[in-house]
């Protein structure tokens, strides 16, 4: 993989609000003291009178975030996922969420494989709490070219968006001509028949090299890219459970209420279907170096083809 | 208008808010009366405001952090036209637009929804911070209970206010000295609340009596005049004021009364009048 190109989904991020900054006066950015590490600080570099630190008051930036918005503008609040859905989690639910108000959170550093830093740093708890908040988008890219053109696509959409990036890079998949972003339409970037992998974020590429290895064992799997949570792909992910019969999830977040459970909420309703549900068992994270704990948990290509061949 | 002609208004605005939580049959009578008069001062007298243009993008805004207190806020906004006094009766009621707590998105008039404390200073803080960033010169207005500063996101957003210098933006606390578990002493005392603000950097003015409309008028005319710094106003008020039994009562901070508590109350209001 040495010569794949490889960049962070919270580079993009800030990348991308420094092109939307250039045409959208409106835009403004908001961070909670890390700005470095989130990357809101390129966009503070080139648009200081429109960025806005509220130092290291994540509940207080959302409240903000919301005012700005009731008055016209569309803020961009950022901070890891842990502050940004967890520690102002009420504050997302009642004066985002309730108002439906057009604030985009833009919470960096989810999942394990923000690495050295641990498990009071490692939010694997987000996608779940914020896809229970009626009229949240969420959103989860896979990669540098999927975060840009979801971090336009959520400026453009009316309403509040959830965008998770992660820390580490990661190689980049979709840069391919035919690729369109539309938020809530899932991309089937391999087709298959025995089998479904769903994977969202940092996970679909890891989940394509899983394929790769399958197929040299006979397994044809089919991989799904659902970079949005929510609003899912009700219709993409049955037509593709009804063509293999067998889903598997993957994703960088506890396998309660993330991805998996979204799947398996279509799933038992419309066309019950056996699924399993891969990600973070129930359990936190720990210190280490991201890519030593994705393979510790099992999430990386290798990891996941052991727990597909364990299942099937 | 005249103080007189605005005592006239909060009266009746009293009368709605005791009529409004009667027909609810729940509700927060007491702290809706504490602010019975910074409602009115607010919306006959200080802010740009009409109600046939509530969206207007120039009108100066207000949140009510205490959104408990919406029948007080509601019945306010009837008094100057928003929507029709009747709908006061629906109140908490299913269907209606007023909610227990005030929704922006249900109510014509209300700039921000609010309920859960400590939320609706940060949300002012952003639109008095969208006003300067739009260089507009509409004005941010916001009360606060005097137990909701108890919690720790009113200081977050102070801090951010006076670091910002948003002179454009004013925090009115209601102080009555009640709280549901007690008063603020006997609960978690918040006190000095004037030195918390000043310390903050605030501009503060201590009003003696808030549910006097010669020194409201003082205070917002006051506030008016201070450049570079958002503005505090803590005022001393009565909880429950106007209604004899409610008054500096903890009990009523979330009761409905019943029909005849109701009379009584009505007579009491209507011996003010």
């Amino acid at each position: 993989m040495a010569d794949v190109n490889k960049i962070a989904t919270r580079d993009s991020y800030g990348n991308a609000l420094v092109e939307l900054g250039k045409k959208h006066e409106n835009l403004v950015v908001l961070d909670a003291d890390l700005a470095g590490a989130t990357k809101t600080g390129v966009f503070k570099k080139e648009f200081p009178d429109r960025f806005f630190d509220s130092g290291i008051a994540e509940s207080d930036m959302i409240g903000i975030a919301a005012g700005l918005a009731a008055a016209g503008m569309v803020p961009f609040a950022s901070s890891f996922a842990m502050f940004a859905a967890g520690r102002a989690f009420e504050q997302v639910r009642n004066s985002v969420g309730y108002p439906h108000l057009n604030v985009k959170i833009g919470a960096t550093h989810a999942g394990i494989s923000v690495g050295e830093d641990g498990a009071t740093h490692q939010c694997c708890e987000d996608i779940a709490l914020m896809r229970t908040i009626p009229g949240m988008t969420v959103i989860v890219p896979s990669d540098d070219v999927e975060a840009k053109a979801a971090v336009e696509a959520a400026y453009e959409l009316d309403g509040p968006v959830y965008l998770r990036f992660g820390r580490l890079a990661c190689p980049v998949i979709n840069d391919k001509a035919g690729y369109k972003f539309e938020i809530g339409k899932g991309i089937i970037l391999k087709e298959g028949t025995d089998l479904t992998i769903v994977a969202t974020g940092l996970e679909v590429g890891f989940a394509l090299e899983a394929a790769e290895k399958l197929a040299a064992d006979g397994v044809n799997a089919e991989v799904i890219n659902i970079h949005t949570i929510k609003p899912l792909d009700e219709e993409l992910i049955l037509a593709s459970a009804k063509k293999t019969g067998k889903v598997v999830t993957v994703e960088e977040h506890s396998v309660i209420g993330g991805l998996g459970s979204a799947v398996c909420d279509v799933l038992s309703e419309k066309m019950p279907t056996p699924v399993k549900k891969l990600g973070v068992y129930d359990e936190f994270g720990e210190s280490g170096p991201a890519v030593e704990l994705l393979a510790k948990y099992k999430l990386d290509g290798a990891g996941i083809y052991e727990q597909i061949k364990a299942w099937l | 208008m005249t103080n007189q002609e605005l005592r006239k208004i909060a009266n009746e605005v009293r009368k709605d808010i005791v009529t409004a939580v009667h027909s609810a049959k729940s509700g927060h009578p007491g702290g809706s009366l504490s602010a019975a008069d910074i409602f009115t001062y607010l919306y006959f007298e200080e802010m740009n405001i009409d109600p046939k243009n509530p969206k207007d993008p120039n009108r100066d805004r207000f949140v009510l952090s205490k959104g408990h207190t919406a029948p007080g806020y509601y019945s306010a906004m009837a008094e100057r036209g928003y929507f029709p006094k009747e709908d006061l009766l629906g109140l908490r009621h299913v269907g209606c637009h007023l909610q227990g707590h005030p929704n922006m998105n249900d109510t014509p008039g209300v700039d921000m929804s609010s309920g859960s404390l400590g939320q609706g200073i940060s949300a002012a803080v952003g639109m008095a911070l969208a006003a300067k960033v739009q260089k507009k010169d509409y004005r941010v207005y916001t009360l606060l209970g005097d137990g909701e500063i108890e919690e720790g996101q009113v200081w977050e957003a102070a801090m951010f206010a006076g670091n910002r210098h948003l002179d454009n933006l004013v925090v009115i606390v209601d102080n009555n000295n009640l709280q549901i578990d007690g008063t603020l002493e006997e609960v978690n005392s918040p006190y000095p609340i004037d030195k918390k603000f000043e310390a903050f950097k605030f501009h503060v003015i201590n009003l003696a009596d808030g549910n006097d409309m010669e020194q409201l008028r003082a205070a917002f005319d006051e506030a008016r005049t201070v450049k570079g710094m958002p503005v505090a106003i803590v005022a001393k008020t009565v909880k429950g004021k106007g209604v004899s039994f409610m008054e500096n009562n903890a009990g009523w901070h979330g009761k409905a009364p019943n029909d005849e508590e109701f009379a009584i109350a009505m007579a009491d209001l209507e011996k003010e009048a």
